[in-house]
């Protein structure tokens, strides 16, 4: 098709997308609202308070409020294009798209687009939750937004590759369960890795979370424990890898076509 | 001197396409055909004959082992999204999201073939009014009936205004009056131009729409030809006689071989060169009143049984 058809047929994508995000949005929105809410409650303020001061001097709650933004972009950007196209593979609609004439990249770029959007507007609300419990001042605004785009692009890939081979909805809730939630844990949103001995630093530096995280500090507060042009690199080689094993199953329709 | 016309490209061409599962299930073992623009045809076979994996690789749902087809010259390997421009598909399944509105569902349609949403909203309207679903479009499709499912895939199909529209048992388990409504809106479709290949398991529909046939077993084609030269095939017919009562003893005639099926029916079997005069005279003038008569079965399908299972005793 043409550059304007695609545009067209991406549009199309991201506009259905962003319907059904608005549509259940109690589903989408709301949760993850609650959910940080609590954390700030909790961590923040009841446990944070006797924590006192952590990295650069900053009290416990301005230290995890961008761990938690970021948690929650992430874990809703994964879980909206997981839940989208599989549910999309087990109704067959998607076979709407499979036969129009639209190029692979166009269906994977719309629904990243979609799930992106979404960690975006969650992101937003808890960010607006956190002004409530504390202020914050964003040191690097484009670095920040950077790092916000390539975190909820590198989850939106990595649930779009788990809703093609996922064959029962049990498949799509095993990788945020298992792999997932404690990679968050551990990929710095409640601590400095820097309080970690060896070998657990080391392990830690492993985990593609911490990198994510950090250059979102990094944006919001002006402190990371890795070197931002680390922190980037790994997230510009996480999408490259990422859309091409995306791209590469969509060619050979694994889990798609016969 | 008048110029040559050049013979128009035929809307497909399939070309000893061959499709071999993961399991080793041999589903079509080099199918060829071909179907002219503007025909209504049938694709007829039983269950498992390979009818929905051919049109699952014409429409690029499944990827072939062998061989190619095109449609209106461009080929479905080589050139898959040129290609998909000129087919539209109503699958055999429901492939809709049920908590979308049928409005949507078409201009999304539309939109994933590249159409403007303004263009697209019209074309909604105007297929969803012709196939009575207007009163429905903005309610979510999982509140419609099974006929209008049905008649929601037509429309959806019919977005991007294919040159080939692939019916895939579009009428199962439909009641008759959606069933007739649907088949006017496809017969006018094809009377307007497009090509519309059918796969139907209601034989009387096929015999009284499809100008030509192709009846695939096994993954074969076992006949290909046109509709009229299929039926003239068939040497026998068999008529059932409701007549005012069925003596033990019937007239014996040369060509025409009666059965009393019981005190109300008879059976006649005869061939297709026989006249019905000869008949009905003998039944006459041994006092018997012929109140009805019907065929046993349909012409079409007593062919199609007999094709497959000739088809059956030679791979035997």
């Amino acid at each position: 098709m043409s550059h304007s058809l695609n545009m067209v047929a991406l549009y199309t994508i991201v506009r259905r997308e962003i319907a059904r995000i608005m549509r259940i949005w109690t589903q989408t929105l709301i949760p993850p609202a609650i959910t940080m809410t609590l954390y700030f409650v909790i961590f923040g303020k009841l446990i944070g308070s006797r924590i006192g001061t952590i990295e650069g001097g900053f009290t416990y709650m301005q230290y995890i409020v961008p761990g938690l933004v970021m948690m929650s972009i992430i874990t809703n950007s994964y879980g909206n294009i997981s839940s989208s196209f599989f549910g999309a593979k087990f109704s067959r609609a998607v076979e709407e798209m499979l036969v129009s004439p639209m190029p692979n990249w166009v269906i994977l770029l719309g629904y990243v687009t979609g799930a992106v959007v979404r960690g975006l507007v969650v992101g937003v609300l808890v960010l607006m939750i956190a002004l409530f419990f504390t202020s914050l001042h964003v040191v690097h605004p484009l670095l920040t937004f950077l790092s916000v785009l390539l975190g909820a692009t590198i989850f939106s890939l990595a649930g779009f590759v788990n809703a093609v081979y996922a064959k029962k909805f049990d498949d799509i809730a095993l990788v945020p369960t298992f792999v997932l939630t404690p990679l968050t844990y551990l990929g710095g949103v409640f601590y400095s890795i820097n309080m970690l001995g060896e070998p657990w630093q080391a392990i830690s530096r492993i985990n593609p979370i911490l990198y994510m995280v950090n250059a979102f500090r990094f944006g919001v507060l002006g402190v990371s424990d890795v070197g931002i042009g680390t922190a980037f690199a790994v997230m510009v080689l996480f999408v490259v890898v990422l859309s091409a094993v995306a791209l590469q199953l969509l060619k050979r329709g694994v889990g798609l076509r016969s | 001197m008048s110029t040559p016309t050049a013979s128009p490209v035929p809307a497909l061409v399939v070309d000893n396409l061959r499709k071999t599962y993961g399991n080793g299930v041999e589903a079509l073992k080099g199918v060829s055909l071909t179907v002219q623009p503007g025909d209504f045809f049938a694709l007829l076979g039983p269950n498992g004959a390979g009818k929905s994996t051919l049109i699952g690789i014409l429409s690029s749902l499944v990827n072939s082992t062998g061989g190619d087809a095109q449609v209106f010259g461009v080929s479905v390997n080589k050139q898959r999204n040129e290609a998909m421009k000129l087919i539209g598909l109503v699958p055999q399944e429901i492939n809709f999201n049920q908590f979308e509105k049928p409005f949507d569902i078409c201009v999304n349609e539309a939109g994933f073939y590249g159409i403007p949403r303004k263009i697209a909203a019209e074309r909604a309207e105007k297929y969803l009014k012709e196939l009575r679903l207007w009163d429905k479009a903005h309610h979510q499709a999982r509140m419609l009936s099974g006929g209008m499912k049905r008649r929601l895939m037509i429309a959806r199909a019919m977005m991007n205004e294919p040159k080939l529209l692939i019916l895939d048992e579009p009428t199962a388990g439909v009641d008759i009056e959606i069933r007739r409504s649907m088949w006017q809106f496809v017969s006018a479709i094809n009377a307007a131009g497009t090509t519309v290949i059918l796969t139907t398991h209601y034989l009387e529909e096929a015999e009284q729409l499809c100008r030509n046939i192709a009846i695939i077993d096994h993954g074969t084609i076992v006949e290909n030809t046109s509709m009229k030269r299929l039926l003239a095939k068939l040497d026998s017919e068999t008529f059932v006689l409701d007549v005012t009562a069925a003596p033990d003893q019937l007239p014996q005639l040369s060509d025409i071989t009666l059965r009393r099926i019981d005190e109300h029916t008879l059976e006649a079997e005869m061939p297709r060169t026989s006249d019905l005069n000869a008949l009905f005279a003998a039944l006459t003038e041994h006092g018997i009143a012929v109140k009805s008569m019907r065929n046993k079965t349909n012409r079409l399908e007593e062919l199609f049984v007999r094709l497959v299972e000739n088809g059956r005793e030679k791979a035997a």
